[in-house]
């Protein structure tokens, strides 16, 4: 698999993505968690997760509501405390690497009646490049319409974003993580209420990054296109279920065991997976 | 879903004070000496205890011509630096309001302003136990007001962080309480042997009019500082004011940050006292910013939008405080302020009423015309399908219809038609129908005959048109529903100018199959020659 190469200054990421199980002392893994528990208020939501991501692949996370998918990424990315436990990107503190890991929070997290455009949106993006104190020049517009070009919403660079579809503003919030070029993208239910189109866009958008040899962590709400769309797998529910490939980890028992037995939907997933000839 | 709101919360109250005194410090380098000193008394505020007028006093003057004039053209020094002064507070609350209003903060403008009054009274009482009979200085009094109003945003946000009180209610209740214990002291100092209380009545209604030089270089220099430092952190209080967490993601240091527009909005409010007074502080920074949201959709546009109204109302509250010296500068600035806001409301270009009204009513008719157009076509449509033999009562023509255009005549034309039918048609009422129809009939759509209607050349165009696209639409849905309807902008009239052109000849393709009559191309431009 092509998706193995990760960018330059890693010369021995291939083996950390081979031994898939353990070994997480100083692992050069995209991302890193090693025991980390995250607690609101008292009430652990997040219990001892210890997960390594794989290199240039696409890893779905997915687990019931309130199973802490969100808070895995919050806590990993530093915008919440963590009780325990660390995180390493590339092999270093998130606060180091910052630049090659973009972040597409969930949409709803927003106002959207904000007085900004599609390209204000995506320049967002671009900000720390372009630094302290300027102004958003005229070349960084012009680098923000690239992006918006990308998830196919061009056409709508100049609306006010409440003017856009939920579709249409989930893609605004892809283009703005992509403007910031990075090798790791984690991404906060980016297919949820979304039309069939963005559906399409952002899959053709997560295999371009893929192609790349760049890493996606989603988190993911529908069962059924897991196996279509992902390479791996992270079953959550306050504690890591299972994780790995999709053809491996991504069956029946482990979903049950997740979502706690009260999916009718799982036994069909389970009947898709064996029936897909796509999955190797 | 539970969120962390832990985080976004936490404001120091340290940098908003360093910030005040910098701005105090670089405003007017003696502000920190209270004491007497005559050598430099035109630098010290002196209130003048007995001068002073309430809000009950209603001796009313109008201004003589010459001051008239001498205020508006700003011939003199004082008028001209109180009002450039009062401007230049405008201008800086306007622009702070703006994120203030997007950051949904809009109270703690008035939290501020309110929980300062008890410290205006301590600074007060403080100097007069300290120093019997001396003279009070503005410096002062705005010190213990910026500690207070320190001190009360502090204790709300921290009611809200660490209680299951929501932030509204700490707001309120920090209000309220800082608000009472200053009136309380008030009332103390009141009853002092020399105290007097009608001097600090200004910090409540606002008296621009009694500004010297010295209090405006203050409120000036804060002001511009404030100014430029929006300004400066445009972009970046833009992001915080947006998505405060992708700002935090990307390593801006949002508390930081959000501590510094704290600092500014703080120190607005403090400025504003003296002139505006501590009630109506929070109309000058939220009033401007949520008339300007009216005319734009940007932030840029919309900040400079606020800075504008801010300036301009200051300005004219200056201008009425001067001209009447009983008038409160801190209501007329508020009024003029309003004024602007409703003005706003009702004109502005994006989301003004009006605009909204005459563009609902613009679609309505736009509606109403087409659906008239389309029933039109539909009720002759079965006229058309009995080609070439009996194609119309009136005249013979030699072709079918679908030479039509050729022979000249559209054959919709010659059809006459009459009120009920076209009433039967669609469920419409008879009020419903008339306007539509005379509307019809004024654009030269539907000629006037005896005992009814007949289509024009250019009605016929149009309905074969409004019936042509309403096929498409519906073949669309039908044939390619699971193409996301975020393909489509649905306020457009021609299909054509939303889908692709290999689409549209598709759906031609459909249309003309199943309405072989309807002599496909009567589309007034060119289909496919957008690509």
């Amino acid at each position: 698999m092509t998706g193995d190469s990760v960018p330059v200054d890693q010369p021995d990421s291939a083996p950390a993505a081979e031994s898939a199980d353990g070994a997480q002392h100083l692992s050069t893994a995209p991302v890193a968690i090693h025991d980390m528990t995250v607690a609101y208020h008292r009430r652990p939501v997040l219990w001892d997760i210890d997960f390594d991501a794989k290199p240039g692949k696409l890893t779905a996370i997915v687990g019931p509501n309130g199973s802490g998918k969100t808070t895995l990424i919050k806590a990993a990315l530093d915008l919440i405390p963590r009780a325990s436990g660390d995180v390493h990107f590339f092999g270093a503190p998130y606060r180091t690497v910052r630049h090659r890991v973009g972040y597409v929070p969930q949409r709803g997290s927003v106002d959207w009646d904000f007085p900004v455009n599609a390209t204000d949106v995506v320049a967002m993006g671009l900000y720390k490049k372009i630094g302290w104190f300027r102004p958003v020049s005229r070349r960084y517009r012009l680098q923000a319409m690239e992006f918006l070009d990308r998830v196919g919403m061009v056409d709508y660079a100049k609306r006010q974003i409440s003017q856009l579809s939920g579709g249409q503003q989930q893609r605004v919030f892809l283009a703005r993580a992509l403007a910031q070029q990075a090798d790791l993208y984690l991404m906060d239910e980016p297919f949820v209420g979304v039309d069939a189109a963005t559906e399409r866009a952002i899959v053709d958008i997560l295999h371009e990054l893929k192609a790349d040899g760049k890493t996606a962590l989603v988190v993911h709400h529908d069962l059924q296109t897991v196996p279509e769309y992902f390479d791996e797998v992270l079953l959550l529910n306050m504690r890591l279920v299972a994780t790995g490939p999709v053809s491996e980890v991504f069956t029946p028992e482990n979903l049950r065991a997740t979502y706690g037995g009260k999916l009718a939907l799982l036994d069909q997933v389970g009947h898709r997976m064996t029936l897909d000839p796509n999955r190797s | 879903m539970t969120s962390p709101t832990g985080h976004s919360t936490a404001r120091g109250p340290l940098l908003p004070g360093l910030l005040l005194a910098l701005v105090l410090g670089l405003a007017l380098p003696t502000a920190s000496a209270a004491g007497p000193d005559p050598a430099h008394d035109h630098l010290h505020r002196v209130i003048p205890l007995q001068s002073r007028t309430s809000i009950s006093d209603t001796r009313f003057q109008w201004p003589g011509w010459q001051k008239l004039s001498d205020t508006l053209l700003m011939r003199q020094y004082n008028t001209r630096i109180v009002l450039l002064g009062t401007m230049l507070l405008g201008i800086g609350a306007g622009t702070v309001g703006t994120f203030m209003l997007l950051r949904r903060r809009s109270l703690v403008g008035d939290v501020v302003s309110h929980a300062s009054l008890p410290g205006i009274a301590l600074a007060f009482l403080y100097i007069e136990l300290a120093y019997p009979g001396g003279e009070r200085s503005l410096q002062a009094l705005l010190l213990g007001a910026l500690a207070a109003g320190l001190l009360g945003v502090f204790c709300a946000t921290s009611i809200s962080r660490f209680s299951r009180i929501k932030e509204d209610a700490a707001l309120a209740i920090v209000l309220s309480v800082f608000f009472g214990a200053g009136i309380a002291l008030f009332t103390i100092i009141q009853k002092l042997p020399t105290g007097q209380v009608a001097g600090l009545q200004q910090f409540i209604y606002g008296q621009t009019a009694s500004m010297i030089a010295a209090d405006v270089k203050l409120i000036g220099g804060t002001s511009l500082v404030v100014i430029a430092v929006s300004a400066l952190l445009f972009k970046e209080f833009g992001l915080l004011c947006f998505d405060e967490e992708f700002g935090r993601s990307h390593g801006w240091p949002t508390t930081k940050l959000d501590s510094v527009l704290m600092a500014l909005v703080v120190c607005m409010a403090i400025i504003g006292l003296q002139s505006v007074g501590l009630l109506l502080v929070v109309a000058m920074l939220i009033i401007p910013a949520a008339a300007a949201r009216f005319w734009t959709e940007r932030l840029g546009p919309m900040t400079l939008i606020s800075a504008g109204l801010g300036g301009v109302s200051a300005w004219l509250g200056g201008v009425v405080s001067s001209l009447f010296a009983r008038f409160s500068a801190g209501a007329v600035i508020v009024l003029v302020g309003s004024l602007f806001f409703m003005l706003s409301m009702a004109l502005g270009r994006r989301r003004g009423l009006l605009p909204q009204l005459l563009n609902h009513l613009a679609t309505t008719k736009r509606v109403g015309r087409h659906d008239l157009s389309r029933a039109l076509y539909e009720m002759l449509e079965p006229r058309l399908e009995q080609t070439g033999s009996d194609s119309g009562p009136d005249s013979g023509p030699d072709s079918g219809p679908d030479s039509g255009p050729d022979s000249g005549i559209d054959p919709l034309c010659q059809y006459l038609l009459v009120h009920d039918r076209i009433l039967a048609r669609r469920s419409w009422s008879p009020r419903r129908l008339a306007p539509l129809i005379r509307t019809a009939v004024s654009g030269g759509r539907l000629e006037v005959v005896e005992g009814g209607w007949r289509l024009t050349e250019a009605g016929a165009a149009d309905a074969r048109l409004v019936a042509r696209n309403h096929r498409l639409w519906e073949t669309y849905l039908v044939l390619h529903a699971d193409i996301a309807t975020s393909h489509v902008d649905r306020d457009a009239d021609l299909i054509e100018h939303v889908l692709d052109p290999d689409l549209v000849d598709q759906l031609l393709e459909a249309v003309s199959q199943r309405y072989p009559h309807m002599g496909m191309p009567p589309s007034p431009h060119p289909i496919d020659s957008g690509s």
